[in-house]
């Protein structure tokens, strides 16, 4: 295909997506113009129901925690297939030389490991007060996690980067979640009812039983991330930097 | 909304992504790629934070600047050097 055919096909794309989107766009409400009703009633009941500040980790690991519960099997159904996928039998490489030569690298990434992973755990932390919650502080974690690996190199990763480490703190993560759950079914509650009453709002104790389920999201993200970069490493980073 | 009731530091955000996403685009090294698409997705990251969306601004953040570049980065590795008897694998 010569350039003029390609670019007498994309022309026309261009027009014809570009006259849909500002048609688009002349159709959406203006912004904050919300008219529905159920993001009101979340917003006048999750702090006087639920002590809890940030109406989204609100609706996400309460009031509609059971959708969060697929959300989080998902991703465990996900990092396990990537993980039977990727599978090396050869076990794990402990001779991989990637030493980080430089310095600076190693004094600022060692820094930025301690404080990937202390903002990670503040943002699970404060999950109902301030934006975050288990999902994006598992993911900031596990980043810091990743950073050992450009920091120290593989040799060093590999210590806590492999399934047998991951593997049980994953799934506590994710069983842990339906054990909080099952738990209200025990108390004679409906499944996931938040059962500890809402604690001190705006403080990390807010949130009742749904902090729980915040912290096993987190744990189960976290662990999840790690095993899935370390697979990613195993199977595309180590054959390179051995060279063969 | 109009162009009236933007607000300036809005109009800055909205600049800024209208710029990044080109320069994503116009990048033709892949790991330049990756650089200027990690300083775009910060980019979206400020727009949502203006916008109001924080928590939907932190999943950006970690999805842009550590998941996506990891992933791309291995790819690339990946195809710059193939192990034995997969050089025809591009």
């Amino acid at each position: 295909m010569t350039r003029r055919v390609r670019i007498g096909l994309f022309l026309p794309a261009l027009a014809g997506f570009g006259a849909l989107l500002v048609w688009a766009y002349t159709g959406i409400p203006s912004f904050g113009d919300y008219q529905g009703p159920y993001g009101f009633v979340l917003e006048k009941i999750s702090a006087p129901l639920r002590h809890m500040d940030n109406v989204v980790n609100a609706t996400t690991y309460d009031i509609r925690g059971i959708d969060t519960m697929g959300e989080e099997f998902i991703l465990f159904a996900a990092v396990i297939g990537v993980v039977l996928l990727l599978r090396d039998d050869a076990g794990r490489s402990q001779d991989v030389e990637d030493d980080i030569g430089s310095d600076v690298v190693r004094v600022f990434g060692t820094l930025a490991i301690g404080a990937a992973i202390l903002v990670g755990l503040w943002l699970v932390a404060n999950g109902f007060v301030t934006p975050g919650g288990g999902f994006q502080g598992g993911v900031a974690i596990a980043s810091g996690g990743l950073l050992l690996y450009l920091v120290a190199g593989y040799r060093e990763w590999s210590a806590f980067g492999n399934e047998t480490v991951l593997d049980p703190i994953k799934a506590i993560g994710a069983g842990g979640y339906v054990v909080i759950g099952l738990a209200a079914l025990v108390g004679g509650l409906p499944f996931l009812t938040n059962f500890f009453g809402g604690g001190d709002i705006g403080t990390v104790w807010s949130g009742g039983s749904a902090g729980f389920v915040n912290w096993s999201a987190g744990i189960e993200v976290a662990a999840a991330n790690v095993l899935l970069f370390s697979e990613f490493l195993e199977e595309y980073i180590v054959p390179i930097a051995r060279g063969s | 909304m109009t162009l009236a009731t933007l607000l300036p530091v809005q109009s800055v955000a909205l600049a800024l992504v209208a710029l990044g996403a080109p320069a994503v685009v116009l990048s033709r090294d892949p790991l330049k790629m990756i650089v200027v698409n990690g300083f775009y997705g910060l980019t979206l990251v400020l727009l949502f934070v203006i916008y109001g969306a924080p928590d939907v601004g932190l999943s950006m953040l970690v999805v842009g600047t550590v998941a996506y570049p990891l992933v791309v980065l291995v790819a690339i590795a990946r195809v710059r050097a193939p192990k034995d008897g997969e050089e025809d694998e591009k």
